[in-house]
């Protein structure tokens, strides 16, 4: 309806180019950020880019549902299988929809957070580096050629080390953060580059859609296998899979506030797109070793992540570092899902990263605004905040109960989705480990809310405020929205149904 | 009227005003918001349409339908309606958000609940009513209603887990949620829900959180929970279970056994609470016979249940609000300074006592009449030894130690105006329902016209001369021995103590079997303890080594250490693929 409306509404040139819009204009805007002279204007600038590029994934999605195919092939430059081509489908199109959706909510809340965090004459190059990033981010969930998406990797990847590496005004240990998740994430993008290597020598091409249709010919080449292993590592690095996450909890702990809720809300979801988008689209299921990584690595990695994460969430004491841990466990989720390689697995999977960047969206954001009210992010910090800061905390508590899978909570669905697709594939046993999980889940966030409701505050001598409003409102829609997705969840079900399908070539689910 | 009126569930109307409530300082307000709600309900519920699904939702190919009318919930509905508006006038004399919200939410979640289309809206109802419920316990605020309300909410939750289990059972077996009876407990899916809806209504060895948590709720508290959560039991049992054979056994044994309990009791709030259980066995046990006659009977006793209960538990909350305490020993001679409350208490334990002319005696002579005419002696017997047991405990026992009996000296204030204006229109409910039609659709008549049968309920003649008489012979022989054994001094006194019930179970034998196997214990104990405690605290200790923020696994690697993983994740994924290509 919505969809129908922009779409009629829109110009020409918009529909036409939606697809590529999306990158172009952060990408274009980045270094127009970088020179201006005002960090409100900056900001404001940001706040258009992002704009801008969630209207045009708006409006790519709805080209997307409205073509007969569900496919937009858009050739740069008209340069016909020779050059690069961006290629959305309803799977990178939700992803598309979910990263620059984020990214406009995360530029909305930035402005107080950045002015706390970031030095004032270096909030204009901060912001250019944020844009670069989404611009990568969205460059890799659109692009349709094998090597253009490590390109959009390390424009998004250099731009991340710079982003967490502002940290260190608050806390040093920013640097070393920085350091290592440059080293992971340079061998990761050295992975992938090599694995397309391997299929290129194989293949011949560097289009996703051409390598999808020859491979099946090439079954049983060495060098495909080789290939398909480094893409698989490198991306799962990326992705932060168990036990490949190590770079995760520093890298979310001591960047500045606005750049963890960002990332957390997209940076994993991403490199997990173009996982699946290897897995299911580019590589055949008809290959036997890739059922074999499914059942004996990937499943078993994503319940190791579930319980061991999760498990570790409940120790910390820094609720960064617990909610970073429970985000790798939430990933865990995720290649669980995919690991069924089912259309129904694929399915919970996506729907659980679409809940996943709703519910780790609004706690980072809640987190954020407690940083700036009360320096501080221990779980003592957290001690009756409910009381000073009712607003942030009930926030801030519905997207926790998401975050275990109450009912008429998004979480709720998505796990159900999962334990659905994994009772359907057979593996019950799974679904013990995902309740059990969850069980920890509830131990870690309910020890936070216990001392955010409950307790008093440790330190009643400070005095302690509700976060600005330009916080509270991006908050609270994202809290809502996870409330409304866990009674309604034919938008996000619809979504990742659409993807899954897409994802394996088949015709769209109902 | 808008069909967004008509389509509107009253118990919804409760719960939003109740929510509302909440929070909304200024007292007036508040009142106002909790007495209006009701009485909008009550205006919304008369003039609905019976028999069609006002609102239908589809969620997750779930087709709910949440506000259903017909003859069988009707009368419930009703009925919590007009207690919701009893509650509300009686609690005007407190100034407790919490308490004014709550209450009016739980019997809104209790009416949308009666009113719900299908068992998925059921539950979720359900669900309401013990979360609301709880605070009412909680505010006492006592320790003892603490830990009371903590084992309240354990209990109702179960309950509420094992209907979702059973609901989520049939779902998969039939694919439908409707609300039609079951046939029998056979299928696993019925059993479970039967254990849920039992809980909830309070079985035999089911009962105990019941005579637990009502006498440790507050004064207001206590009249709220009475009128709400056994009832909506009963009326899921007579939804999903008319004539399920097993009721009659567990109806009949449930009005029987509290019976001793009662007459033993000392804390008369408990004595009503007992009395709870033994009225609604009547219920159930006409629930279990399930001829048209006797589910008549199970409505119009739960519809007039709720409001004697109501009432008796409104006239101990006066006492215990005026003078501190409902224990029969402290209490006595109260009638000299508290008359009006008098009067009301002994219309209710009249009333519970089915005294011709009150209300229970057009009820319950239904479900007697209808019980005997399946031939079952056994059990017709036990319900009549349990009316006059009933007699015994709350007719006589009740007013006879609080407001008569030896005087105790309190010489205290009359309740407030509000627990009178209360108790004096449940009083004329009482007395409304119970008198003959001297004018047509009056008196009785105008009860058994909105039964669920209204045929068969026209047809049967409640004041025959054989139901006067053999009630009244029942209430006088029951006044006789009460009186004798009073006089002969065998009466149990009235003395402080902790009554034990079915739980000596795990109080006496439990307890004996504990201090037996202590003994061995102590002997073999300490050795298995020993290794025990060390191996479980090496478990932890390892748990914190490995999981801790300064455990092994979140130690900050180096990168060489990660880079590590990295290289072995990749050769696990190539032995994979090349061993299976």
């Amino acid at each position: 309806m919505i969809l129908e409306l922009l779409l009629t509404s829109a110009p020409d040139w918009a529909i036409r180019h939606a697809a590529v819009l999306i990158v172009v204009v952060p990408l274009v805007m980045a270094p127009i950020l970088a020179l201006s002279p005002s960090a409100r204007l900056a900001w404001f600038l940001a706040l258009l880019a992002t704009a801008a590029s969630s209207y045009f994934a708006i409006l790519t999605l709805g080209i997307v549902q409205s073509t007969p195919g569900g496919i937009i092939e858009y050739w740069i430059g008209n340069w016909y299988l020779i050059g690069i081509e961006f290629r959305v489908d309803a799977l990178n199109a939700m992803i598309l929809l979910i990263v620059s959706g984020m990214a406009f909510l995360a530029t909305v809340f930035a402005w107080p957070t950045i002015l706390a965090d970031v030095e004032k004459q270096k909030i204009s190059l901060f912001l250019c580096a944020f844009l670069l990033c989404f611009a990568g981010l969205c460059g890799v969930a659109a692009t349709g050629d094998a090597f253009n998406l490590f390109v959009f990797l390390e424009i998004s990847s250099l731009s991340t080390y710079v982003l967490v590496a502002m940290g260190a005004r608050n806390d040093r240990r920013a640097l070393p953060a920085a350091f290592d998740y440059l080293i992971m994430g340079t061998i990761a993008a050295s992975f992938y580059i090599i694995g397309v290597g391997f299929l290129y020598a194989a293949t011949g091409t560097l289009n996703m859609a051409e390598m999808a249709a020859q491979l099946p010919a090439l079954a049983g080449n060495r060098s495909v296998q080789v290939g398909f292993a480094f893409i698989v590592v490198g991306l799962g690095l990326k992705a932060a899979m168990w036990p490949l996450h190590q770079w995760l909890p520093n890298a979310y702990s001591y960047s500045p506030s606005f750049v963890t809720m960002f990332l957390a809300a997209t940076a994993t979801k991403v490199a997990l797109y173009a996982l699946i988008r290897w897995l299911f689209t580019i590589f055949n299921l008809d290959y036997s070793f890739e059922q074999a990584i499914f059942t004996w690595v990937l499943a078993p990695l994503g319940i190791a992540a579930m319980v061991i994460c999760s498990f570790q969430a409940v120790f910390q004491t820094d609720v960064r570092r617990m909610l970073a841990y429970s985000s790798v466990a939430q990933v865990g989720y995720m290649i669980l899902g995919i690991s069924i390689a089912n259309a129904a697995g694929v399915s919970a999977g996506l729907l659980h990263l679409f809940n996943h960047s709703l519910m780790k969206g609004a706690l980072f954001m809640a987190l954020a605004g407690v940083c700036l009210t009360y320096k501080g992010t221990t779980v003592r910090d957290f001690a009756g905040l409910g009381r000073s800061a009712p607003f942030t905390m009930s926030a801030f508590a519905i997207a926790g109960l998401s975050l275990i899978g109450v009912p008429l909570t998004a979480g709720f669905m998505s796990k159900l989705q999962l334990g659905y697709a994994l009772f359907d594939h057979g593996w019950w046993w799974a679904v013990l480990f995902v309740v059990f999980s969850s069980f920890l889940a509830v131990l870690y966030v309910g020890r936070l809310l216990q001392a955010i409701f409950f307790e008093a505050p440790a330190n009643p001598g400070k005095p302690r405020k509700e976060a600005p409003l330009i916080v509270l409102v991006p908050l609270w829609i994202l809290a809502l929205a996870n409330i409304y997705f866990g009674i309604d969840a034919s938008f996000p079900v619809g979504l990742a149904n659409d993807g899954a399908a897409a994802a394996l070539g088949l015709e769209a689910l109902q | 009227m808008p069909t967004f009126l008509t389509d509107l569930n009253p118990g919804w109307l409760l719960i939003i005003a109740g929510v509302a409530a909440m929070f909304i300082k200024q007292r007036t307000v508040r009142q106002a918001m909790t007495i209006i709600a009701p009485i909008l309900g009550i205006l919304l519920l008369a003039t609905t349409q019976h028999g069609v699904d006002h609102l239908t939702y589809n969620a997750l190919g779930l087709e709910l339908s949440f506000y259903r009318v017909d003859s069988l919930n009707f009368l419930f509905g009703l009925a919590f309606l007009i207690a919701a508006l009893l509650n509300a006038i009686y609690a005007l004399h407190t100034d407790n958000r919490m308490q004014d919200g709550m209450a009016t939410a739980y019997a809104g979640a209790a009416i949308a609940a009666t009113f719900a289309g299908d068992l998925m809206t059921l539950f979720i109802f359900w669900e309401i009513t013990a979360i609301t419920s709880v605070f009412l316990i909680l505010r006492a605020g006592t320790r003892a209603s603490y830990f009371a309300s903590l084992r309240y909410l354990g209990v109702q939750i179960l309950s509420g887990v094992l209907l979702l289990d059973g609901i989520a059972y049939v779902w998969h077996h039939t694919g439908s949620l409707s609300l039609t009876a079951f046939t029998s407990l056979n299928e696993p899916g019925a059993l479970i829900i039967f254990i849920a809806f039992g809980i909830k209504a309070a079985f035999p060895f089911l009962h105990n959180w019941l005579q637990d948590s009502y006498p440790k709720a507050s004064v207001v508290g206590a009249v709220v929970l009475s009128a709400f959560t056994t009832k909506l039991a009963v009326y899921a049992f007579a939804r999903m279970f008319p004539g399920q054979d097993e009721l009659i056994w567990i109806g009949a044994i449930m009005t029987v056994f509290p019976v001793f309990f009662a007459v033993i009791e000392n804390d008369l709030r408990r004595v009503l609470a007992y009395s709870t259980n033994n009225q609604v066995g009547f219920m159930i046990c006409a629930i279990g016979v399930g001829t048209p006659l006797a589910l008549n009977g199970a409505v119009a006793h739960a519809f007039a249940d709720i409001l004697f209960k109501g009432l008796l538990f409104m006239s101990m909350g006066a006492v215990l609000y005026r003078t501190g305490t409902t224990k029969a020993n402290e209490l006595g001679g109260l009638y000299r300074s508290m008359p009006w409350t008098t009067l009301f208490c002994l219309v209710g334990a009249i009333s519970i006592s089915a005294m011709p002319l009150f209300s229970a005696f057009v009820t319950k002579s239904m479900i007697l009449s209808a019980v005997a005419s399946t031939g079952m002696v056994v059990v017709w017997l036990m319900l009549m030894f349990a009316s006059a047991g009933v007699l015994e405990h709350s007719g006589i026992k009740i007013p006879y130690f609080a407001f008569f009996g030896h005087d105790s000296g309190k010489r205290v204030k009359e309740a407030p105006f509000n627990m009178l204006l209360a108790m004096g229109m449940a009083s004329f409910l009482c007395i409304a329902i119970g008198l003959p039609a001297f004018l047509p659709s009056f008196g009785y008549e105008w009860l058994y016209s909105l039964l669920p049968y209204p045929v068969e309920a026209a047809s049967y003649q409640p004041f025959t001369l054989g139901h006067i008489l053999a009630q009244l012979q029942l209430l006088a022989l029951a006044v006789f021995a009460f009186i004798l054994l009073q006089r002969l001094g065998l009466y149990p006194p009235e003395k402080p103590g902790v009554i034990l019930d079915t739980d000596w179970l795990y109080r006496k034998v439990g307890y004996g079997a504990v201090r037996w196997m202590d003994t061995i214990w102590s002997k073999v104990g300490p050795a298995i303890a020993a290794i025990a405690g060390r191996l479980s605290s090496r478990a932890y200790d390892n748990m914190v080594a490995t999981f801790s923020p300064r455990g092994m696994l979140s130690r900050n690697l180096f990168s060489g250490g990660m880079t590590l993983w990295t290289a072995v994740i990749l050769a696990l994924v190539l032995l994979v693929s090349f061993l299976t290509s």
